[in-house]
């Protein structure tokens, strides 16, 4: 199976801020990880790290080594444009392109991308896509109304097709439900589970049943460090660091 | 209180109902097609129009916005997109500041640094001036409304892998592109009835002229020339004229109106 990424004493500041301690930890191939923790634990700054995100932030550095497949993602053989092709991103709070129909919100990473696709290559792409988001059926006969008109649990899917549509190996979710009710949030996490097979997906979440039902392996941070990292059963049944039995069994956070 | 604050806009919507009532009362019998479509005739000779003004208008806006408006978005977008330092709070200063500048000393500038190099009054050197008024308002507007588009927007386009200049021109500025759009047209409007800048560049034509590097008549010029004159048959043409222009200033904030419509 092997480690897409390997993460070797990860830090990271934000000016003088240390936000990411020396963090270790490598994530299988085709596996879903659920990054957990209070607020404020690094999670989504931990994340970010993954695409190179946080490149344009100013005051932000790390140090440690990142690497994909073998290959730290900060070396100059890795351009952050093609790195970001590789490891797609949805975020916390749905964001369609505005001004775009469902369809094009699909297409546009795949026609920016440089690829030169014809009509038919594009209707297919979309439609893949979106069927794997597992959102055609209800957008099918709507694919030319703007992204931005779908309810807010569509639109999270619509971002999920818009980033599986330039094929990624990797999906990164930043708390990927924390904007949607309770029925939405049933339909991306069986949308996971779904995909958990062909792609590599890293999901942070404060949700501890969520990561309980959705993941292979859990890692638990707070304050910038990894606590500990294991197998979802294992960590909420019997985890092997104090603070995360206490933070599981709702002491803090 | 209320009463106070609907005395206040009725003040400020009052002058532009008394200047268009006005208007169409004295520029109302003038306005008749050969205004549209004939030269201007020599005084005491009835008829005559300003039809070379009509297209020295045209030409002169056309010309100022061929190299502006691309000027205009390119530096708004830099402002936007990646004006941090020193150098993008200087523009933005220096912007702020060109449109606050009368635009008799744009005139000027136009003069010395084109007519008298060149002598002779042109197109260009109206255009020449009219950019310093167009540019700076275009810039502002572009850099403003592209701030408008959240982080997240821009953020999603990167995730993508999408390289960040084709982010920014296809996905951020795309997002906005009607209100840019609206700025530009509002900034047309405005260049479209100035009078000052013109007179010391483009100056004026009583004829009709296609080369660009000769005076151009021009609709605000016409006016002011009608309206100091001693004859009264002329002063019913500065009437028309200035009937004429307003409503092509109308016309221009009518679509840019519905362009930010649109957008909603």
């Amino acid at each position: 199976m092997g480690n897409v990424f390997e993460i070797h004493d990860l830090s990271s500041w934000f000016g003088e801020n240390h936000v990411l301690k020396k963090i270790r930890m490598d994530i299988a191939r085709n596996s879903v990880t659920s990054v957990m923790g209070p607020s404020g634990c690094g999670k989504s700054t931990f994340i970010r790290c993954l695409n190179r995100m946080h490149d344009m932030t100013p005051g932000f550095r790390i140090s440690g080594r990142i690497l994909l497949d073998g290959v730290d993602i900060h070396s100059e053989r890795i351009d952050p444009v093609t790195l970001r092709r590789r490891v797609g991103m949805v975020f916390q709070q749905p964001n369609p392109f505005p001004r775009m129909s469902v369809s094009e919100n699909v297409a546009v990473g795949v026609k920016l991308n440089g690829k030169k696709l014809s009509r038919g290559e594009i209707a297919e792409t979309v439609e893949r896509s979106l069927t794997m988001a597992a959102l055609w059926p209800e957008v099918k006969d709507h694919l030319d109304q703007p992204g931005i008109s779908l309810s807010g649990g569509q639109q999270q899917r619509l971002c999920i097709a818009r980033a599986l549509a330039v094929q990624p190996e990797v999906l990164l979710m930043d708390e990927p439900c924390s904007a949607l009710d309770p029925g939405s949030t049933a339909k991306i996490e069986e949308l996971i589970e779904d995909l958990s097979g062909k792609y590599t997906i890293v999901v942070v979440t404060h949700n501890m049943q969520q990561a309980a039902r959705i993941s292979d392996q859990v890692a638990f941070f707070l304050v910038g460090e990894l606590i500990e990292m294991d197998k979802s059963g294992k960590i909420f049944t019997n985890p092997s660091d104090k603070r995360t039995e206490e933070y599981i069994t709702g002491r803090f956070g | 209180m209320k009463a106070l604050f609907c005395l206040g806009a009725i003040l400020v919507i009052l002058p532009l109902f008394l200047i268009l009532f006005d208007l169409l009362i004295k520029g109302g019998k003038e306005l008749k097609l050969t205004l549209l479509i004939d030269l201007p005739h020599p005084v005491g000779e009835p008829g005559g129009g300003i039809a070379n003004g009509i297209a020295g208008t045209f030409v002169v806006t056309l010309l100022t916005m061929l190299w502006s408006v691309p000027t205009a978005v390119l530096c708004g977008i830099y402002l936007a997109e990646y004006g941090k330092g020193k150098f993008a709070s200087a523009v933005r200063f220096a912007a702020d500041t060109m449109t606050g500048v009368p635009s008799i000393i744009m005139g000027i500038f136009g003069y010395i640094l084109l007519v008298l190099p060149m002598k002779r009054f042109s197109a260009w050197a109206g255009a020449a001036a009219l950019s310093m008024i167009f540019i700076p308002v275009v810039v502002r507007t572009t850099e403003e409304m592209l701030r408008t588009v959240p982080t997240t927007v821009r953020e999603a386009a990167l995730a993508l892998g999408i390289a960040r200049w084709k982010a920014t021109l296809r996905i951020t500025v795309r997002t906005v592109w009607p209100g840019i759009l609206t700025g530009i047209l509002l900034a047309m409007a405005r260049i479209l009835g100035e009078t000052a800048p013109l007179l010391f560049t483009a100056l004026g034509n009583q004829f009709w002229q296609t080369r660009l590097d000769q005076p151009m008549a021009a609709v605000p010029l016409q006016v002011f020339t009608y309206a100091i004159s001693p004859y009264e048959d002329w002063h019913d043409k500065a009437w028309a004229g200035a009937l004429v222009l307003i409503t092509m200033v109308l016309l221009i904030n009518i679509a840019a109106r519905v362009l930010t419509r649109e957008k909603r």
